[in-house]
């Protein structure tokens, strides 16, 4: 439900940075979203399609590389995805303490002409 | 054919919020007003958790921001009360952000110190992706959730600054696995206090007040 607002300021950036660049119009966008950030790239993509219509990121592609969360093992220093219901390292079973690996949600460049 | 640029940004899509909250931290901190983000599922007892709070508060002043999609039952009952509170109604957004704070803020009096309690949508989600301007991330859980809460709503548990139990008079008949729990929050969130209270009863309330009281006295 809040990637309605979340998009909207994601058709504001890149607008920014484009006309910052003397550019008209957005080809692409890389978008960074770590699995925990919780927003979900399809929705991203819906409201996309409908909101950017009369702006510089008409018609443009949002490439989104996910980022899945990663533990740290205070032990042994792996950093590892978690299995569900669990927390232990699989190197050397000490539980892992979050990270911000998986929080990540920003653009990382953008493409324009 | 036009040329093609390719442009670092490397900016955060909730940068602009964040800075936000921080100014409204800052601003509600210089007048002596300690933020708190109130969060938890739908039923946990939000309101009742504040009302708690406020009938044994000594020497803090509270004041109220109610999040809710709809209605203001809430805020009528604490107005009743005689402590100052604010809807705001979201009409469909699942949590509060940031500028939605500073504008309700903007209008409120703060005519003494204390502490400003701003419960959010109830929602284990979305509010704890979205900071507001707290101080301090109260997260209120109930027995009757169960206890794999931890381990299903993580990024909840990893930011609170305080976590609430409640309904704790219902342990007797639920098979609430109090351990499994605890170990859940203490991987996620090593240092938090947890607080096992009862809205019904009032019991552990002077112990979470006494905890508020302290980190107000400390801003």
């Amino acid at each position: 439900m809040h990637e309605l607002p979340i998009t909207e300021q994601l058709i504001k950036l890149a607008e920014k940075h484009c006309r910052d660049n003397d550019g008209t119009k957005v080809i692409k966008i890389n978008l960074v979203c770590g699995d925990y950030s919780g927003f979900v790239p399809e929705s991203i993509h819906m409201y996309f399609d409908i909101i950017s219509e009369g702006t510089m990121c008409e018609g443009a592609e949002i490439d989104i590389r996910r980022v899945k969360p990663k533990l740290k093992c205070p032990s042994c220093g792996e950093l590892f995805e978690r299995e569900l219901f669990s927390f232990a390292c699989p190197k050397c079973g000490t539980d892992g303490e979050p990270t911000d690996i998986g929080k990540e949600f920003y653009i990382e460049s953008i493409e324009i002409e | 054919m036009h040329d093609v640029k390719k442009i670092d940004v490397m900016e955060g899509i909730l940068d602009e919020n964040d800075s936000i909250a921080a100014r409204v931290k800052e601003t509600l901190g210089e007048k002596g007003i300690l933020v708190v983000n109130e969060m938890g599922a739908p039923g946990v007892g939000k309101t009742t958790t504040l009302k708690n709070i406020f009938s044994r508060l000594k020497n803090v002043k509270p004041y109220v921001i109610e999040g809710d999609i709809e209605a203001d039952f809430d805020t009528k009952d604490l107005q009743a009360s005689g402590v100052q509170t604010l809807q705001i109604n979201t009409y469909g957004s699942c949590h509060l952000d940031a500028p939605m704070i500073e504008h309700t803020v903007g209008k409120m009096e703060f005519d003494e110190k204390g502490i400003l309690f701003i419960e959010n949508i109830g929602n284990l989600v979305c509010p704890a992706e979205f900071t507001i301007g707290e101080h301090v991330m109260m997260l209120v859980s109930t027995v009757t959730e169960g206890s794999d809460k931890p381990y299903k709503y993580p990024l909840a548990f990893e930011k609170a600054d305080v976590i609430i139990l409640n309904k704790v008079d219902l342990m007797p008949y639920l098979d609430f696995d109090e351990e499994f729990y605890m170990k859940g929050v203490r991987q996620l969130n090593p240092d938090v206090p947890v607080f096992k209270v009862s809205g019904r009863t009032g019991e552990g309330f002077d112990e979470v007040t006494a905890w508020f009281e302290k980190r107000a006295e400390e801003l």
